[in-house]
């Protein structure tokens, strides 16, 4: 009885995960095509900072998606990177491409700094520091000489590779889009191997998690580190593209964005990040006329979805469980029978259990 | 035979309460040792000092001669030490496999840049981890759930996912806390089996129960403990028969 | 108060404080038409009832927020309490007469006050200290002497258990958003008369400052709480003395920051038995 059954199920595991391929390649080949069939600067301005806004939403997934960490001051590592860029280039003239590695430095070394006595803490707490080091990195911005305070740095030279120069909304529009698809490699590569694994163990029990043998703090640690990189990176190209830069971008409206980004999209999930970041920009463009309104419809919105599904719109799993769920209709019945009874018995038992012994 | 783990004079109080007062024991390589006792005798505790998560507030514990007293959970399972837990932890939002494979976390690759690269070496070892993983769950009898969520599992699934957790890290020594609670008794024969298996494996294992029969089966040795300390050690049958441990279990008045 | 049984960081909080002061700010500016002068016991009656409707507000938002989520995953709530914030801010940004300028207080304080030793102190002053002080002292025999706040450490405790102890736990949780929310009124309407201007920014900082104190203080420990809401008001009179205004949120978290990393559980502390 067993054996065509799970000839079956085989063959629709592997017809999902095929069919998904396509989708996403699909996709990728109709996003690249963008720019040809709109020419339009604002529009692809704005869909080169929802790119922008992905790929931050992607670094902080791994922080707050995968490990878990409440992380309210996510925008400060994006500062870092776009004012160690603006700044080596406008000051010392260095290649912007060349500027990327001293704000992964710097980002990390922030990151390090205060992760190493705080990601111990509670959830709590942690969200709180996390919220302060990014107010701590605006006050910065704003008032230290060379960052060019509250007006910021403008007159940051362009993008160029090689001899290509990076000018216009389209081209940076690529950029992003490279990116992006390499953020999503990298998260995605290191999802499914054991540093991935270690996240979301330390995230979803960190006594259980010890007692696999991993080290919570230090892979706390990485996850933090992994989003600042990423954080960074994207800063250092955002200001080549605008070209100018003040402290108001960094605050914590944009940390709460980009967590927006990330919780309304589905937590734990890249295509999650992606969809959220989508929608986080895209939407407030749409409703353009009701600018003072604006994020007043987005706070509700944030209080709705949180209501009535808190863990996003495509959290992980949610393809395997929007298409196991798919399967679970045309299978029969009798396994959700079985399967609701046990669950009975389990809620039984897990109210016994308090800690007795 | 010798020595694995051995615990001198442990003693542990928080909050008011004495959990574990002078406990003392020796557990031999090829052991399969029960700890019994009443509820509150201390017997998680104990569990609990001895892999790491709480500290002693006196005594010492030590693992093949070496003190271990003072490391934390993550050094101890390092060691080959592996453990259940009462309420069963697994990670919900987690499938079956990648459970089993977090249990193999110390045996899987940590390489960077191969992990982002993904060459054929790190790809080599991802398989044949997720091979063994496979041929753990099998063992404990879940080959099917592999793909499925731990959190939608029943509850007798769980137990034995975390029997199959434990097992691919190919540990020296496993706790077991109450592996047998709230099984029906169709699965409390194959546990018995599989916690069998794992014994002739060569694998050490001391547990926690309240179950007599299973204790009866499968123990060499057997420790009582109330209110957190040692009254009876021994072979099972011996103790038994102890007047002490009867005590213990039957009608004694509550303070 | 509200961490402590809940053990939720409600970022609205700081928004409850600001939605008293402009709903105060009406009330008062009505009130003052056509007056020079406002008489203490008024302001003191429409500060009682700020104080009300601010507690009603928060009971409010918990009844239509946090209670039903009581059981969602932190991460959600706290996201939830962000959205609410926004909801409060941008609201009160597009209501019509409140807007986003800084807004004059329709009550100022009286300049004439004492001098002890070298500095010189506004009557004002001293009776916010002794509100605040009345206020507090409030609470804590609240907490420590009444039934009611029997109830409310229970909860704070195990939830469970005090369930089936028979306390009413939804019902001790609104009495505690209530309270909760009315003290941000008192706090409101003081702060208004005090810096005469109100903007629809400032629960923001005030929210931030208002969880480092607890925190500082060991959360979970009223006395602690306001303890630490001592050791700020002093740590950022001191920092902003030696750098300047624009860092007094710097001096706030470096001081939680320190703190949390030498002493996690705050100056009072919070035993925290561990059971696994």
């Amino acid at each position: 009885m067993s054996l065509p059954r799970t000839a079956e199920r085989e063959r629709t595991v592997l017809s999902a995960k095929t069919s998904k391929r396509i989708l996403i390649l699909a996709l990728v080949v109709v996003a690249a095509f963008v720019p040809q069939i709109t020419g339009d600067q604002y529009y692809l301005s704005v869909a080169y900072q929802a790119e922008m806004l992905i790929c931050l939403a992607i670094g902080l997934n791994i922080v707050v998606g995968y490990a878990g960490l409440l992380d309210l001051g996510f925008a400060a590592f994006f500062a870092i990177g776009a004012y160690t860029t603006a700044m080596l280039s406008t000051i010392d003239n260095w290649p912007i491409l060349a500027t990327i590695v001293p704000g992964i430095l710097v980002a990390v070394v922030c990151s390090v700094i205060i992760g190493l006595p705080t990601l111990r803490l509670r959830s709590d707490y942690l969200a709180i520091v996390t919220l302060g080091f990014g107010e701590i990195i605006q006050t910065i911005a704003n008032n230290l000489g060379p960052t060019g305070g509250p007006t910021g740095i403008y007159g940051i030279p362009t993008l160029s590779i090689g001899s290509i120069v990076i000018q216009s909304a389209a081209s940076y529009y690529y950029v992003f889009f490279i990116l992006m698809v390499i953020f999503v490699f990298f998260s995605l590569r290191l999802r499914s191997s054991r540093i991935g694994r270690a996240w979301l163990c330390i995230r979803e029990d960190e006594d259980a998690a010890q007692a696999m043998g991993i080290k919570i703090h230090r892979y706390k640690l990485y996850a933090y580190m992994g989003g600042a990189v990423m954080g960074s990176i994207t800063g250092s190209l955002y200001a080549p593209a605008l070209s100018a830069i003040s402290p108001p971008s960094f605050g914590f409206s944009e940390s709460l964005l980009i967590l927006m980004a990330v919780a309304i999209g589905g937590m734990g999930s890249v295509w999650g990040a992606i969809l959220g970041g989508g929608i986080v920009v895209i939407l407030p463009e749409a409703f353009r006329q009701f600018s003072q309104a604006r994020l007043l419809v987005f706070g509700f919105m944030l209080i709705v979805i949180m209501m009535t599904r808190p863990q996003g719109l495509f959290p992980e799993g949610g393809f395997r469980g929007t298409f196991s769920r798919l399967r679970r209709r045309t299978r029969d019945s009798s396994d959700l029978k079985s399967a609701s009874a046990n669950s009975h018995e389990v809620r039984l038992s897990t109210i016994e259990t308090e800690e007795v012994s | 035979m010798t020595v694995l783990l051995e615990a001198e004079n442990l003693s542990l109080h928080f909050g008011g309460v004495n959990a574990l007062v002078d406990v003392s024991f020796t557990i031999q390589e090829h052991d399969l040792h029960a700890i019994i006792g009443p509820n509150g005798a201390g017997k998680t505790s104990l569990f609990n000092c001895l892999t790491g998560y709480y500290k002693p507030t006196g005594g010492a514990v030590r693992f093949r001669g070496e003190d271990i007293t003072r490391l934390n959970a993550a050094a101890v399972a390092t060691l080959g030490i592996r453990r259940t837990f009462q309420n069963i932890r697994v990670f919900p939002k987690m499938s079956v496999l990648e459970n089993i494979l977090a249990g193999a976390h110390l045996k899987a690759s940590a390489n960077l840049l191969s992990i982002v690269a993904g060459t054929p070496g790190f790809r080599r070892s991802e398989r044949e981890l997720h091979e063994y993983a496979m041929s753990r769950l099998e063992f404990v009898g879940l080959g099917e759930q592999a793909k499925k969520m731990a959190g939608d599992l029943p509850y007798g699934m769980r137990k034995r996912m975390e029997l199959a957790r434990v097992l691919i890290a190919d540990p020296t020594l496993v706790l077991l806390d109450e592996p047998a609670a709230g099984v029906s008794s169709v699965e409390r024969e194959e546990l018995s089996r599989v916690i069998s298996r794992i014994h002739e494996n060569g694998i050490c294992v001391v547990l926690i129960e309240h179950d007599v029969e299973l204790v009866m089966e499968l123990a060499t040795d057997v420790m009582v403990l109330d209110n957190g300390r040692v009254i009876a050690s021994g072979r099972p049958q011996e103790v038994r028969a102890n007047p002490d441990v009867i005590r213990a279990y039957m009608g004694r008045s509550r303070t | 108060m509200v961490y402590g049984i809940l053990r939720l960081i409600n970022f609205a909080h700081g928004d409850f404080f600001m939605a008293a002061a402009f709903v105060s700010y009406t009330i008062l500016g009505a009130l003052a038409v056509g007056k020079a002068h406002m008489p203490w016991f008024t302001v003191l009656w429409v500060g009682l009832l700020v104080m009300i409707l601010t507690g009603l507000l928060a009971v409010l938002a918990n009844r239509l927020i946090y209670h039903p989520m009581r059981r969602a995953a932190l991460l959600s709530l706290m996201i939830a309490a962000l959205g609410l914030s926004q909801v409060l801010e941008n609201g009160v940004l597009n209501i019509p007469g409140w807007g986003s300028s800084f807004l004059t207080y329709p009550v100022t304080s009286p300049p004439n006050g004492f001098t002890l030793g070298q500095s010189h102190f506004s009557w004002f002053q001293l009776i916010i200290v002794i509100i605040s002080g009345v206020l507090a002292l409030g609470v804590y025999f609240l907490v420590s002497r009444t039934l009611l706040g029997k109830a409310m450490r229970a909860v704070a405790e195990d939830r469970i258990a005090a369930a089936l102890m028979g306390i009413n736990v939804d019902l001790v949780i609104a009495i505690v958003f209530f309270i909760g929310g009315a003290l941000a009124g008192a706090a409101a309407v003081m702060t208004g008369v005090y810096y005469g201007q109100i903007n629809y920014l400032m629960g923001w900082t005030v929210g931030l400052e208002a969880f480092t104190a607890a925190v500082l203080g060991g959360i979970g420990n009223i006395g602690g709480a306001m303890l630490g809401g001592v050791v700020l008001g002093i740590a950022q009179s001191v920092g902003t003395g030696w750098f300047g205004a624009e860092w007094a949120i710097v001096v706030t978290f470096v001081v939680l920051v320190l703190l949390l990393w030498l002493r996690p559980t705050g100056i009072l502390g919070e035993h925290v038995a561990r059971r696994m």
